[in-house]
């Protein structure tokens, strides 16, 4: 089989339009995209997730002190030979945030991505329900879900930057 | 009065019309009139409420200043009365005239209450609105007792709040198993456990016959009486059966409507400018290929999106919902989606796994090789891609044992099937 680089993008889920340009209006939005044909299936991007959101941010006391030890936003799906890892697409018009009962899950202007308010969620699990990607995770110990937040308090998301053969990349989509 | 947007009811359809309008149009004049006195809140929150685990500021379903944001006018408590389609005017209880250009009925709908005797007792309860749930919680303290009629969603809701609340609850169901409609026989058993071992008494195959008054006060509930003559002592009584949609409006101004109002994919009804969206309306079902009346949040939030975007002007087609539930309840995660309780014939093969003793399980239906329902206990966190195959009619053939597996994901799905699915290259 030819080897072809298949490339996870966002794109809009829920909605047929007869328009050409994107629904919010949107040129070009930063998104994580996966190449399948990169990935060695190591799981550091789990790790790395899981790290960066702990509260030490430290690896050893992410998993060994941290209770509950702090989940990965991103899953690493492997079925050898092949190997990815899925994380929230950041829809532009993404099925989680008309589904969300409470609010929680909202498109967030500043940023152009789907941010989740762990605050306001109550563990409905309606956004798990409509998410094509399956990219939402059940936070079974607190009872609400997790999700991928493009690590936007770090320039490059710690998934990306920690992969060691650039099977996940930024790069500018068009919305 | 005149506005160019004028929306009927202020819920899900309401607030998600009001974004889709100002993603198009961010000057409009949009006038929204609530009978409800409250706005912008999750109305699936109530059980929070009722729970003690939140207050109506956390209940917001947008920020607080939605409305002012979106320059939307709201007229509180204003019910609309009268609709002329030709003149395009809305008529409200005060009297007063709104002229509209563009319509949207997102009236929902009302708990239906059944013609029980002595149903009219101080203490009878319905639960969908904010204020339903705060005079129920004003009502109960702990130690009391209540009777839930009907098993399902609202009723299998309302029984959690109240335990924690410490009420002691007894759920009469009317059918031989609760949450009949979005579960199947092995997955409700496995929800009735749960919901048994918290301490609710369940009663099925069961209605109530008649409400009777306490010792003291005739004119109060002091119990229930179900159908094989049994007396349930209460002092208070839910009644959770279901929502009938209030079409009033839309009757008798002469619009098409069945049950609900008939609605085509972009949410217009038969009158020109007018639209609806939400309980009310009778949209898409892309499981059952017909339109149907089909009262969940998520639906009527896309439903009024469509809705604001063509009142807007900018043309979306609703690519449709279908019977689709979570359930969180008593600690059992559930997704049901689509049909789950199908008819046995040779086009149609039902897989499962696990059962209800494990308190996991898995069912798929199939229907000539695609998947057309599934409900999954427990395990829930690949739901998105089966409702993902079941709304695109995939063909599961030949990879249907794959999607019951424990570690199925997208990486589970054929390559060709992954790409045409999933990516824009």
């Amino acid at each position: 089989m030819k080897a072809y680089a298949l490339e996870w993008y966002t794109h809009t889920m829920s909605l047929k339009t007869s328009r050409k340009t994107s629904l919010r209006g949107l040129k070009s939005m930063k998104r994580i995209v996966a190449k399948e044909e990169y990935c060695m299936g190591c799981g550091l991007c789990e790790v790395y997730c899981t790290v960066q959101h702990s509260k030490s941010k430290d690896i050893v006391k992410a998993y060994k002190a941290e209770k509950p030890r702090p989940l990965s936003r991103v899953r690493l799906e492997v079925n050898k030979p092949v190997s990815f890892a899925v994380q929230c697409r950041h829809c532009e018009d993404a099925p989680c945030v008309a589904a969300c009962l409470s609010g929680a899950m909202h498109f967030d202007e500043k940023t152009g991505l789907v941010s989740h308010d762990a605050e306001k969620c109550i563990g409905c699990w309606t956004c798990i329900m409509v998410c094509p990607y399956a990219a939402i995770r059940v936070d079974a110990e607190r009872r609400i879900v997790s999700k991928c937040d493009f690590c936007v308090s770090i320039s490059v998301p710690a998934c990306v930057s920690n992969c060691p053969n650039g099977a996940l990349l930024v790069k500018e989509v068009e919305a | 009065m005149k506005a160019k947007y004028v929306i009927v009811g202020g819920s899900a359809a309401g607030i998600a019309a009001v974004e889709a309008i100002r993603e198009v149009d961010p000057s409009g004049e949009i006038l929204l009139v609530s009978e409800e006195p409250s706005t912008n809140y999750s109305r699936p929150m109530i059980s929070e409420l009722l729970a003690g685990e939140t207050n109506v500021q956390g209940m917001k379903y947008r920020e607080d200043i939605f409305w002012e944001k979106n320059n939307v006018h709201v007229l509180i408590g204003k019910a609309a009365v009268r609709l002329n389609v030709e003149s395009k005017v809305v008529e409200l209880d005060d009297g007063v005239k709104v002229e509209f250009d563009r319509l949207l009925l997102a009236t929902g709908g009302r708990p239906y209450v059944p013609k029980i005797e002595g149903i009219n007792r101080e203490g009878v309860f319905t639960f969908t609105t904010l204020s339903d749930a705060e005079r129920l919680a004003a009502r109960i303290k702990t130690g009391s007792r209540a009777v839930v009629i009907g098993g399902g969603l609202i009723g299998v809701s309302a029984a959690e709040a109240l335990v924690k609340r410490g009420v002691k609850v007894t759920v009469v169901e009317f059918k031989h198993t609760i949450l009949n409609l979005i579960l199947d026989e092995t997955a409700s058993r496995i929800v009735e456990n749960a919901v048994r071992k918290s301490g609710v008494e369940v009663v099925t195959g069961q209605t109530v016959q008649r409400v009777i008054g306490n010792h003291e006060d005739d004119s109060v509930v002091g119990g229930a009486v179900l159908t094989n003559g049994e007396h349930v002592p209460c002092e208070v009584i839910v009644i959770a059966i279901g929502v009938v949609p209030r079409t009033e409006l839309a009757v008798t101004a002469g619009l098409k409507t069945n049950r609900g109002i008939l609605v085509d994919a972009h949410m217009r009804t038969s009158a020109y400018g007018v639209y609806a969206a939400g309980d009310v309306a009778e949209a898409y079902d892309f499981v059952l290929n017909e339109n149907r009346l089909l009262a969940l949040w998520p639906l009527a939030v896309m439903e009024g999106r469509v809705a604001g975007y063509n009142m807007a002007g900018k043309e979306v087609v609703y690519a449709g919902g279908t019977s689709m539930s979570t359930l969180k309840y008593f600690g059992v995660p559930v997704v049901s989606v689509g049909v789950i309780n199908p008819k046995t014939d040779e086009l149609t093969e039902v897989l499962t796994k696990g059962n209800a003793d494990e308190g996991i399980y898995k069912k798929l239906v199939l229907r000539e090789g695609r998947l057309e329902g599934f409900i999954l206990v427990k395990d829930i966190e690949k739901a998105g891609i089966l409702t993902h195959l079941v709304k695109n009619k995939t063909a599961v053939e030949k990879f249907k044992h794959e999607l019951l597996s424990d570690d199925f994901g997208l990486v589970k799905l054929p390559p060709s099937l992954r790409r045409k699915l999933y990516m824009r290259v």
